[in-house]
């Protein structure tokens, strides 16, 4: 039966592996080949890496990144965070990453998703999507989707936007709740369901995630295919083994 | 030296598989990414991966000239096929409204359809994630590897075998679909053994420890 997967997310800036709280107080977490090799060996399904630098020149750091890790952790490996071309993609994908997330140039030019999945096919495509609640009638709930690392808005309905992505041959969608990332309250599971049923690819829930529950909850009522989660693994807080114990516990199919 | 060819068509991303083989091959093993047909011919080996559509991947075989040499070479030494390098070992797939292939193998290559049966609502297309195979026929490639474990898969069509005995693996999603064949010399399987973990390091460490027969 096809496992249901476990994704813990770093955040990657000039080579190392950060985690921003609240978006302010970066902490330094350590090497990433360190880190993904510890995640390999607790049983991660796949890891994110997510290229939060802002200049170009350290941009090339992340490939290298992508190609100590490749060398060394044999598991699926998705990068995002300022993919801006085909090129982006390509050299990513030729430094040994598996899959490039694709968010803010993905509104800018649509386009792109489709040429992307041209070239490199839609397996290796994930459009991630930044979704925040607008309307917040029971019977009509509403979501947005905002750009540059949640900041802008663009006025696009995120239901529309999955499927016409879906339709320009993304492979997956790695969609993250603004209103509740970085909570730790769980996440927007009412948006995560909309969305998985709404689309044939796969689904990654992400935002919210404080506790082993949350992540059985994103399958089971968010109708998830995985679920993401950064800062529970990070500071020791949880394993990935135990979040797969509390899965099973819950029925969940879940690679031993 | 034991020299491995990595067959590069230009249809994949050969980072990780050639990686993957490094990090299991032992001091008489050369991992080599090949083009030519020559190459492929020399070496004691081969692996076969690839990915994107069938027509295309199909198209660059045949441009680079290497049709005769894969055949030869999976009718006389080792030869791992890896999804895209599994399918094209077929007759024909419906990818790309309907492809010739290599014809290694009687059968041809069909679409999950998401009218297929799911556990949970619609089944989602690609078959993405990690999923168990069952080893339907004993192979020395499977050594040490238990029944029902998983492996890593990326894709949107599968393999459907005319001979049933060429089956060694099978794997349930909407349908129970040929995951790994075998044949003579040749081993092809629809998932990554390079993206899966201990598993598939173990399966790519008996391959390259198989005699072929």
């Amino acid at each position: 039966m096809l496992a249901k997967r476990i994704i813990p997310c770093l955040d990657v800036d000039a080579g190392r592996v950060v985690k921003g709280v609240k978006f302010v107080d970066i902490r330094d977490a350590g090497d990433p080949v360190e880190i993904a090799k510890r995640y390999d060996a607790e049983g991660a399904d796949e890891i994110t890496f997510l290229d939060i630098t802002a200049s170009s020149d350290e941009r090339n750091t992340m490939a290298q990144v992508v190609e100590q890790v490749a060398s060394q952790v044999f598991i699926p490996l998705t990068v995002g965070g300022g993919i801006r071309s085909v090129d982006d993609i390509r050299r990513l994908l030729n430094a040994g990453a598996d899959k490039v997330g694709i968010n803010t140039a993905a509104v800018k030019r649509p386009e792109l998703v489709k040429q992307a999945a041209d070239k490199v096919g839609s397996q290796c495509i994930v459009l991630s999507i930044d979704a925040k609640k607008v309307a917040s009638s029971e019977v009509h709930p509403r979501w947005e989707i905002f750009t540059h690392g949640g900041r802008t808005p663009t006025g696009i309905d995120a239901v529309e936007w999955a499927i016409k992505m879906t339709d320009y041959g993304a492979g997956e969608l790695l969609l993250t709740s603004m209103d509740r990332d970085g909570t730790k309250i769980g996440f927007d599971l009412e948006l995560t369901r909309t969305i998985s049923q709404a689309v044939s690819i796969p689904v990654i829930a992400s935002g919210g995630v404080g506790k082993l529950e949350h992540l059985c909850e994103g399958v089971t009522s968010g109708k998830a295919d995985a679920v993401l989660a950064a800062s529970i693994f990070h500071f020791g807080e949880y394993t990935i083994q135990q979040a797969k114990d509390a899965m099973r516990a819950h029925n969940i199919p879940i690679r031993v | 030296m034991k020299k491995i060819a990595v067959v590069d068509y230009g249809m994949s991303n050969l980072h990780s598989v050639t990686s993957a083989l490094k990090a299991v091959a032992n001091d008489q093993q050369v991992i080599e990414v090949c083009q030519r047909p020559e190459d492929i011919d020399n070496a004691d080996r081969i692996v076969f991966p690839g990915q994107g559509a069938a027509a295309d991947c199909m198209q660059q075989i045949r441009a680079t000239g290497l049709v005769t040499a894969l055949q030869q070479a999976a009718s006389e030494k080792p030869f791992l096929g890896i999804c895209m390098g599994m399918q094209v070992l077929m007759e024909t797939s419906d990818e790309n409204g309907g492809t010739d292939c290599l014809a290694m193998f009687k059968g041809s290559v069909k679409q999950f359809g998401p009218d297929m049966p799911a556990a949970d609502g619609r089944l989602k297309v690609p078959h993405m994630g990690w999923n168990q195979i069952r080893q339907t026929l004993d192979h020395p490639v499977w050594h040490g590897i238990a029944q029902d474990s998983y492996f890593y898969f990326v894709h949107s069509y599968y393999v459907a075998l005319a001979h049933a005995k060429q089956q060694v693996g099978r794997t349930h999603y909407g349908v129970e679909f040929t995951s790994v064949l075998a044949q003579g010399y040749v081993f092809a399987m629809q998932c990554h053994p390079e993206k899966s973990a201990d598993n598939g390091l173990q399966l790519l460490t008996n391959f390259l420890n198989w005699s072929g027969k």
